[in-house]
């Protein structure tokens, strides 16, 4: 490709991106869906490691390995109409 | 005994639920505060295991509530914190994920953890005022191929050999669960994933980068011209979507400059 047609490409990428922001770049700041999963970490919040939970005078223990993670990713759908099961994902830990 | 040993010996007490309480602690009424102490070290893990878990609310959801809180006061005892800011805490928990055996049947956990690292980050990082689109849209096309990009503090790049935008999103509070996933005619995630993290407003957004997208973004964070950035990118995705990836970093905000050398 010629410089030329190169720039004229790349030019036309930038007028189709600078478009595609134009209109929706705005509404964009609406999509609250995503904010509030970052809820706990916005400063409203005392802050972590300022809480009182606990004053029980038992210690978490590491004896909880012997249960195996609990798996919340069943919902996702994975390729090959395999579900996300979490045990399911060890096939595919690539050696 | 000296003051540096005494402090050694609480200091060990309180990270080991084993060792009795240092002596010679006394409660107001002059009795042996040794109960006191479970409580006050109690609350040092669990504040520090709290800490953690709302650092990384999605590592918590994927191994469970119960299995979080064990691994945690693992983590805490071993990576005490380094800095008094508790935003800062968790650095190294995705190099911890890497290494603890319990997890390694999860190999897509330490790259979740950096993800909620980054967001993190992001949401702490400084402000910038974000290029205006039409800037980039007005420049020559032969400019265009030597600009060069700044980029706004509050970006973050991640890559993984894992769809981590698609578990991340079907496990974040608030996320849509079990639709996320690179639409890659199945809508179902696939494979890699690649994912940018740029602050439009006040909360850090992670978007899913196309193919050749991050290539792109490195070379240009590294102060390569555009056109290196794109050959970059092209050898990577040979369909590499310039217009996609330009769309996401103009949209989050994540460029701020464009530095044009007038010698050439």
């Amino acid at each position: 490709m010629s410089n030329h047609v190169k720039a004229l490409a790349v030019a036309g990428a930038v007028a189709a991106a600078v478009a595609s922001t134009a209109a929706p770049a705005q509404a964009a700041g609406k999509e609250k869906c995503y904010g509030v999963a970052l809820a706990g970490e916005n400063d409203c919040k005392a802050g972590p490691g300022t809480t009182c939970a606990g004053t029980s005078t038992v210690d978490y223990q590491g004896n909880a390995f012997k249960l195996v993670p609990a798996g919340t990713c069943e919902s996702m759908e994975l390729p090959g109409n395999r579900k996300g099961s979490l045990t399911e994902l060890e096939r595919d830990i690539p050696s | 005994m000296s003051h540096a040993h005494d402090q050694a010996r609480f200091a060990t007490a309180i990270l080991d639920p084993e060792v009795p309480p240092p002596a010679g602690l006394a409660a107001p009424d002059g009795r042996p505060a040794g109960k006191r102490f479970d409580v006050y070290r109690n609350n040092v893990i669990v504040s520090l295991s709290e800490a953690l878990k709302a650092g990384f609310p999605v590592i918590c959801r994927l191994v469970g509530d119960e299995f979080f809180q064990a691994m945690a006061g693992i983590y805490v005892r071993a990576h005490l914190p380094k800095s008094p800011i508790m935003s800062q805490f968790g650095g190294e928990f995705p190099g911890f994920l890497a290494e603890f055996e319990p997890v390694a049947q999860l190999p897509y956990l330490p790259d979740i953890a950096r993800l909620e690292l980054a967001l993190r980050q992001s949401y702490h990082a400084a402000d910038a005022p974000p290029l205006a689109p039409e800037t980039l849209q007005a420049l020559p096309p032969e400019t265009l191929l030597s600009a060069r990009f700044a980029f706004a503090p509050a970006m973050r790049l991640l890559r993984s050999e894992w769809p981590v935008h698609a578990i991340w999103q079907a496990n974040a509070q608030g996320g849509p669960a079990g639709s996320a996933g690179q639409q890659d005619g199945t809508g179902k995630p696939s494979g890699p994933e690649d994912v940018l993290i740029c602050r439009p407003g006040f909360d850090p957004e992670p978007r899913l980068l196309p193919a050749g997208g991050a290539a792109f973004i490195t070379a240009a964070l590294a102060g390569n011209p555009l056109e290196a950035a794109l050959d970059k990118a092209t050898q990577e995705a040979g369909a590499f979507d310039l217009a996609a990836t330009l769309g996401l970093l103009l949209a989050g905000g994540c460029l701020t400059r464009i530095i044009i050398k007038e010698t050439q």
